[in-house]
């Protein structure tokens, strides 16, 4: 740090990195969004279609409508939960494969649609030119406010509800817990933190594309929260931490990211189904 | 028009059968979604490119062993990733998600070592001749999908029916513990089932791959949405619906094609999806169990 004061240096590393702070908060905030849904035995391979419809939601709105961001970043996390009000009306009542099959299909006519409404989303090419109105201290916000959100719930007396859901979902409806609210509670607000994500991801890269929210980022999403395990609501967090910076420190890895995340949740599942960070929340007395 | 579009949409359907046929057999016998069922789709396509291209073959070689190569590669995929979770009787969305790792895993391999460039079958390969009949056009490929998706459903029928390896099949498919007791192999039977379904999948990849003659290494990947579609609408592990909902989904999309507009085609499956989850979740026939919570 020869010659530069701290606040140059800092100034300097945010210029390099920035790209990659700002991914580690959105993918933070859509580990959450996993994490959410997950929490209640539920399992959503959706929350990239939700990034998507809020990114493409904020994008549009901005663009099109020149609404100011305090109001678009609200309706890019509606639109996505009105999705989810349509998937999980039927599936949440049947069992647990419903949901999972519908929200992957949900990604795929989604990235369809994308590229074939060229009028209104730009095609294959995207929607570029999205002024970057996503500060960073936005994105670390919202990503405390989440995170402490859930650390709060997850004390209370949701929270215990929501992990005897987990655990057996037929007793836990047995002791009274109101099993339909909690899923499609559940799946709303992890529709929502999805669509902020994805209007903070548009908001900060100024281009999105049809193929960002397919496929692989729904099954890298997944990666994060069986990385992290989900114990607490901060491991997820840190799941998505890892596997984000990863393929940046180690540069030959690049090719094999999604390889990796791919074989992290083959690994998790099999061999450590409470994830690297195995912790539990110590309840509220 | 009307009668060449239908003629249209029941050889799209049936590539939607064949293709859904396989996928609903694991879930039928084996109570798993298997997810990597997209990738035997892609694996059987560049199998038979390969050989195809490397060694001249004809499509009468190239497509026995492109879709016994992926049979091949599904019985050592679900060895790999179920055994252990069929052992603890874990439940249907861990092997799911176990399923959904390893396709990424390997499409993105194979992604890795091929390209994902769109490579097609050499020139010449099949006829593409049509022939006109009563002012009806149909390609001899179109014949052939048509044809071997008789063939092998003919042939899956006889063999659950007739044979003591399907008797094996239907009882594993029953219970588990009660096939066992019964001095059922139940390892070998669900080695059987998954290549079964996996050389389903293969040839349904080499006959698609040949109709769009276009392959990927995601090919698989984007066929799934149609096998969701199509396994849901027909009732999970239901055969008999698989197959009737494949054709109707085929003539669907080609009727919106041909009357409302292209794009519309491609909301098509997802839409008969969710409709069919609100108002039939059981499916076409009723038989799947909808497991309520």
């Amino acid at each position: 740090m020869d010659g530069m004061t701290m606040a140059e240096w800092l100034d300097d590393f945010l210029f390099t990195y920035e790209t990659l702070i700002h991914a580690l908060g959105v993918n933070g905030l859509l580990a959450l969004s996993m994490y959410c849904v997950m929490a209640v035995g539920q399992l959503s391979l959706g929350q990239a279609a939700f990034m998507g419809i809020g990114a493409y939601t904020g994008a549009l709105l901005t663009l099109n409508l020149g609404l100011p961001f305090w109001l678009v970043l609200p309706l890019s996390a509606l639109a996505p939960a009105v999705v989810a009000l349509v998937i999980g009306g039927p599936t949440l009542r049947l069992s647990g494969v419903y949901l999972a099959i519908s929200t992957i299909a949900l990604g795929e006519v989604l990235r369809v649609l994308y590229i074939n409404a060229e009028w209104l989303t730009g095609g294959a090419l995207g929607l570029s030119g999205i002024p970057r109105k996503a500060d960073l201290w936005l994105i670390y916000l919202l990503l405390f406010l989440a995170v402490l959100g859930f650390w709060a719930v997850g004390r209370s007396k949701i929270g215990r509800a929501m992990e005897a859901m987990r655990e057996d979902e037929a007793v836990a409806g047995v002791m009274g817990v109101n099993l339909p609210v909690y899923k499609m509670g559940a799946l709303v607000v992890s529709a929502m933190l999805a669509g902020l994500a994805g209007c903070l991801t548009a908001h900060s890269n100024s281009f999105i594309g049809p193929n960002e929210f397919g496929f692989e980022m729904a099954v890298t999403i997944l990666s994060f929260a069986l990385l992290g395990g989900i114990g607490t609501p901060i491991a997820p967090v840190i799941g998505a931490l890892v596997l984000t910076s990863l393929p940046e420190i180690l540069r030959p890895l690049q090719d094999f990211r999604l390889v990796i995340n791919g074989l992290i949740i083959v690994v998790a599942v099999l061999f450590l189904p409470r994830g690297v960070i195995p912790f539990r929340l110590r309840r509220a007395p | 028009m009307l009668s060449q579009q239908l003629v249209n949409g029941l050889v799209l359907g049936s590539t939607y059968a064949l293709f859904a046929l396989g996928f609903t057999l694991i879930f039928g016998v084996l109570r798993v979604i298997n997810l990597t069922y997209g990738f035997y789709f892609s694996i059987g396509a560049f199998v038979a490119l390969t050989v195809a291209r490397e060694f001249g073959a004809t499509i009468w070689v190239a497509l026995p062993v492109g879709a016994l190569s992926a049979g091949v590669v599904a019985v050592v995929a679900d060895w790999i990733l179920l055994t252990r979770l069929r052992r603890a009787k874990a439940g249907e969305l861990a092997s799911l998600m176990v399923t959904l790792g390893a396709v990424l895993a390997l499409y993105s391999l194979m992604a890795v070592f091929i390209g994902t460039d769109i490579q097609r079958f050499p020139f010449g390969f099949v006829d593409n001749t049509a022939i006109e009949f009563g002012g009806i056009r149909i390609s001899l490929v179109q014949m052939l999908i048509v044809g071997t998706t008789f063939v092998l459903v003919a042939v899956l029928f006889l063999l659950l029916q007739r044979t003591k390896l399907g008797l094996m099949i239907r009882a594993l498919a029953e219970n588990e513990d009660a096939a066992r007791l019964m001095g059922i192999n139940v390892g070998l039977t669900v080695a059987a089932v998954s290549f079964l379904s996996g050389t389903l999948g293969g040839a349904a990849g080499v006959l698609i791959g040949l109709n769009f003659n276009a392959i990927q290494p995601f090919m698989g990947e984007h066929m799934m949405l149609r096998g969701f579609a199509v396994i849901i609408i027909g009732g999970l592990g239901d055969i008999r619906g698989a197959l009737i909902a494949g054709v109707l989904l085929g003539v669907l999309e080609v009727l919106t094609a041909g009357y409302i507009s292209s794009n519309a085609k491609e909301a098509v499956a997802f839409t008969i999806l969710v409709l069919t989850l609100w108002f039939r979740p059981v499916g076409l026939f009723g038989r799947a169990q909808a497991k309520r919570a």
